[in-house]
């Protein structure tokens, strides 16, 4: 599934990186633990967190993520956002809590 | 797969602790270098986990340090020296779950204690060494095919 897809069924607010949406999503994963995303994160996933913070931009970069969901309806800085968009990493957010995102995905990607 | 060069390529980048806007740059940097290369991805992929958690600790812990990085055409070699205040029990610290990083650290979503497991884990080599109130080294060899 492309991650335009899932941007327009989960009413996804698309903050940086807009061309990513033709990407193909190879599956998700959920923490906050930033090593942890390090550790066990797999190319082309989604990353569903609430981390807002600008680590979180490199970890995708350099773990080659498909795309952050930044849920709890939390939002980046401006700065997060420019950096983001100039390493060409696709931030999203939601107002849905982690579960309610996950819980949808899993049945939309199973 | 034969790298692009029969040369040794090196470089290093100065790390400021507490300067978490940096954080992930030099891993960044080293890798657009290996990529260019041609170095096969999940080398890449490996040298670019284990630099960035080199990195993030120095950037927590330290004061200061540097990243050093030497590509020849048979391994990569990343040494990292801090000063910084050292590590006492380092069998304590390599543990998985071990950490010392206090609450602000820990929101944002480091102090796991996985940073120096995933850094051996991703390494060939993997040597650390490290003086109480002096600092720490860090040297990490993957090898290329
Ligand atoms: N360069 C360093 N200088 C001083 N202490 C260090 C250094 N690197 C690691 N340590 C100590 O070793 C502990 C474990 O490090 P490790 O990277 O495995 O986990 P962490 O940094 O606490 O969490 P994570 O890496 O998962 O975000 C640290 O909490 C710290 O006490
Ligand atoms: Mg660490």
């Amino acid at each position: 599934m492309k991650l335009g897809e899932i941007v327009e069924k989960l009413s996804l607010d698309v903050k940086t990186g807009h061309h990513g949406l033709q990407k193909e999503v190879s599956g998700v994963y959920v923490s906050d633990l930033l090593s942890d995303v390090m550790a066990n994160s797999k190319e082309g996933n989604v990353w569903i967190t609430l981390q807002t913070h600008l680590n979180i931009v490199a970890v995708a970069g350099l773990k080659g993520l498909a795309g952050i969901i930044i849920v709890n309806n939390r939002q980046p800085e401006k700065e997060i956002n420019d950096k983001a968009d100039s390493e060409k990493v696709t931030i999203m957010t939601t107002s849905m809590p982690a579960f309610e995102v996950t819980g949808k995905l899993y049945q939309m990607l199973n | 797969m034969p790298l692009n060069t029969d040369k040794t390529i090196e470089g290093s980048f100065q790390l400021i602790g507490g300067d978490f806007s940096i954080a992930g740059e030099s891993s960044a940097r080293l890798k657009s270098i290996l990529t260019d290369l041609g170095v096969q991805e999940d080398i890449i992929r490996r040298a670019s986990i284990a630099t960035f958690e080199a990195e993030m600790n120095v950037i927590i812990y330290a004061a200061a340090g540097t990243l050093h990085y030497e590509i020849s055409p048979r391994q990569i070699r990343i040494t990292l020296v801090d000063m910084g205040p050292g590590i006492k029990d380092i069998d304590q610290a390599m543990q998985e779950g071990y950490s010392t990083a206090p609450d602000w650290v820990r929101e944002m979503g480091w102090g796991a204690g996985m940073g120096l497991p995933n850094m051996k884990k991703n390494s060939d080599e993997f040597k650390i060494d490290s003086v109480v109130g002096e600092g720490t080294t860090v040297e990490m060899v993957i090898n290329l095919p």
